[in-house]
């Protein structure tokens, strides 16, 4: 009852001092919204446009007719899409360069961090953690353009050392059995320094009484570095965990289309490159965007699954 | 802090400080050296290189290379496009990002966790390639810089970055605004953004670099190599090998002086493309190593 004067009253006051019959919340903050058009317009236009574009996938595209208009064909590209086999070799692809990056690039950024920490001499420190930001600086195409000649059969900086060590030349590049490999240890070189950050900030946020304690009973820096660091720095290490599954089978392309060549289509082609390739160069939009739909089902379905498994296990999750 | 310091003083030297030592200078040396072999290829005489002789130190100095880049239309020309490319490119998104971030940090704001939420979704779920090509077709941008520019103006993560930096700022500071009678956009103006530069100033680096970098709009939307970054250059030059264009103008030798400056040039080209970021980027260290912590707490 009280509430209910109280709101009446409220919104006389309003009335009086505004003098005018717009909400207040409208009243106040027009000009924010106002600032949220530009925005607004470019997530709708940008973003969830293309989205709806997708139905392109469920229809025989033509240009003429636009998204709309095109002729449903139900789930015929799907099945086709099923029913090819390079289909399933892509997915291998995709997922095992994804899985080696998760296997050793993750792992190795926490591992840096970590080392840092433990670091003694700080300005050793600070210098070892700048420089190893720097690749994130430099750009992708430099990073394969630096791969393809350091691994050049004639004059390559790698091929030479071979060389010299009495080896026999190889042909990395044009070989499958070498890109993954060589994709992983470059994502290592690019990213190690960049995606420790976000590990070293949570280190340098556990309070030092937790390792004073540590050090009363009796704790030797193996036994800190297990039971105290480790343990607060476990959640940020699920986050980025979850994040990095969700784009298992998303991430890298770019590198991909760089470094890769009709010969190591074999391990090296994956999902995007296919769309690009497929869909963009030979115009086969209904059935490009068809694959990449199926990508990113593929991928919300391992978020989803990779949160749902953190928030069961260690109370971590992303929402 | 002061006792941890005095603690951590007394500790020996043991095995493990020295191995730490070792790893951490091979890391060092694993990010230099490659760009740093660059370097001197780049600088060095052309048969020494050729011979496999330059391996730690430049031998026989010699700048053609860059005096050969520096003369090329094609480079020069794609290095002002990325250059154009990346003050629009960045300029539309601060003005974009910050035209986002700062009504969404407003508490009160109506409507605020859906528009949020519209946000966010972007950042898991998207249309991918070939959607956003058509509809930057149909939009009529195809082969125009506009291409370079719109379909990336807001990454959705600085945003969320730049939202969170406004959010911590006192509330007491908007009051006092309100009573000395500024409007909302007054106050963005006058009293947030000044007090934002830091964190403006990372995401001018995370833009730029980004613009600087980035060579997968151009792959997709351009097709006129006269409106070409200088990563499209690059990746002709130095991936594709495409760079006696630029040797047989230059030079008059035999088969081998070409294919000895071929490879000194590929080296020049990515050089020339990686120093603006080396310099700048460690005297922004500070700033965006703060931005990344920002970024990392979650609301």
């Amino acid at each position: 009852m009280n509430l209910a004067i109280a709101k009446k009253s409220k919104q006389n006051r309003n009335k009086i001092c505004c003098g005018s019959k717009l909400p207040v919340w409208v009243k106040r903050d027009w000009q924010l919204y106002l600032m949220l058009a530009l925005p607004i317009a470019y997530y709708i236009i940008m973003k969830y446009i293309p989205m709806y574009g997708t139905l392109i996938a469920f229809k025989d595209y033509s240009a003429r007719l636009g998204v709309w208009g095109s002729k449903w064909i139900g789930l015929t590209n799907f099945k086709k899409i099923l029913s090819e086999p390079y289909f399933y070799k892509l997915l291998r692809n995709t997922l095992l360069i994804n899985f080696y990056c998760l296997l050793f690039a993750f792992p190795a950024s926490i591992l840096f961090a970590l080392l840092l920490n433990e670091m003694r001499f700080k300005r050793f420190r600070k210098v070892a953690q700048t420089v190893s930001y720097l690749p994130h600086f430099i750009s992708t195409v430099v990073v394969c353009g630096m791969i393809t000649n350091f691994l050049r059969t004639n004059g390559g900086l790698v091929n030479d050392l071979i060389a010299l060590f009495g080896g026999e030349r190889i042909s990395f590049l044009t070989k499958p059995e070498y890109f993954r490999g060589i994709y992983v240890i470059s994502e290592i070189w690019q990213h190690l320094g960049w995606d420790a950050i976000i590990y070293i900030a949570a280190l340098t946020s556990i309070s030092p009484e937790l390792y004073e304690v540590a050090s009363i009973e009796g704790a030797n820096r193996l036994q800190k570095a297990i039971y105290v660091t480790f343990p607060c720095i476990a959640s940020t290490i699920t986050i980025m965990l979850i994040l990095r599954i969700g784009h298992l089978v998303s991430l890298g392309y770019e590198k991909i289309i760089l470094l890769y060549s009709g010969t190591t289509y074999e391990t090296a082609d994956v999902i995007s490159t296919y769309v690009y390739r497929r869909g963009l160069l030979t115009a086969d939009f209904s059935y490009g965007t068809a694959i990449e739909l199926f990508q990113t089902v593929i991928s919300l379905i391992l978020v989803l699954c990779a949160n749902w498994v953190g928030h069961k296990i260690s109370d971590t999750s992303l929402w | 802090m002061k006792r941890i310091k005095a603690l951590a003083g007394k500790h020996k030297m043991n095995w493990f400080d020295y191995l730490n030592c070792l790893i951490m200078l091979a890391v060092i040396v694993a990010v230099i050296y490659p760009l740093y072999y660059c370097l001197i290829v780049s600088v060095s005489d052309g048969m020494a290189v050729t011979r496999g002789e330059v391996t730690w130190k430049p031998i026989g100095i010699d700048f053609s290379a860059y005096k050969a880049v520096f003369k090329n239309a094609q480079i020069l020309r794609s290095y002002g496009n990325t250059i154009f490319y990346t003050v629009l490119g960045t300029l539309i998104n601060l003005v974009m990002t910050a035209l986002c971030a700062f009504p969404l940090s407003r508490r009160k704001l109506r409507g605020r966790h859906f528009l949020n939420l519209m946000c966010l979704l972007t950042m898991f779920v998207s249309g991918g390639m070939i959607p956003l090509y058509l509809q930057v077709k149909a939009l009529h941008l195809l082969d125009t810089i506009w291409a370079i520019v719109l379909p990336g103006a807001i990454s959705t993560y600085n945003m969320i970055i730049l939202r969170t930096f406004f959010s911590n700022i006192p509330e007491e500071l908007f009051d006092a605004a309100q009573i000395d009678g500024a409007g909302q956009f007054q106050t963005f103006l006058r009293i947030v953004i000044p007090l934002s530069k830091t964190i403006i100033a990372t995401l001018v680096l995370f833009y730029a670099v980004g613009h600087w970098n980035g060579y997968m709009s151009s792959l997709l939307y351009l097709s006129d190599s006269s409106k070409m970054p200088l990563q499209m250059t690059i990746r002709k030059m130095v991936i594709q090998g495409d760079i006696a264009s630029m040797t047989t103008g230059n030079m008059s030798g035999g088969v081998s002086e070409t294919l000895i400056t071929e490879n000194k040039l590929k080296y020049a080209v990515v050089m020339v493309s990686v120093l603006p970021a080396v310099v700048i980027y460690p005297f922004l260290q500070k700033y965006f190593v703060n931005s990344v912590m920002v970024g990392s707490i979650k609301e």
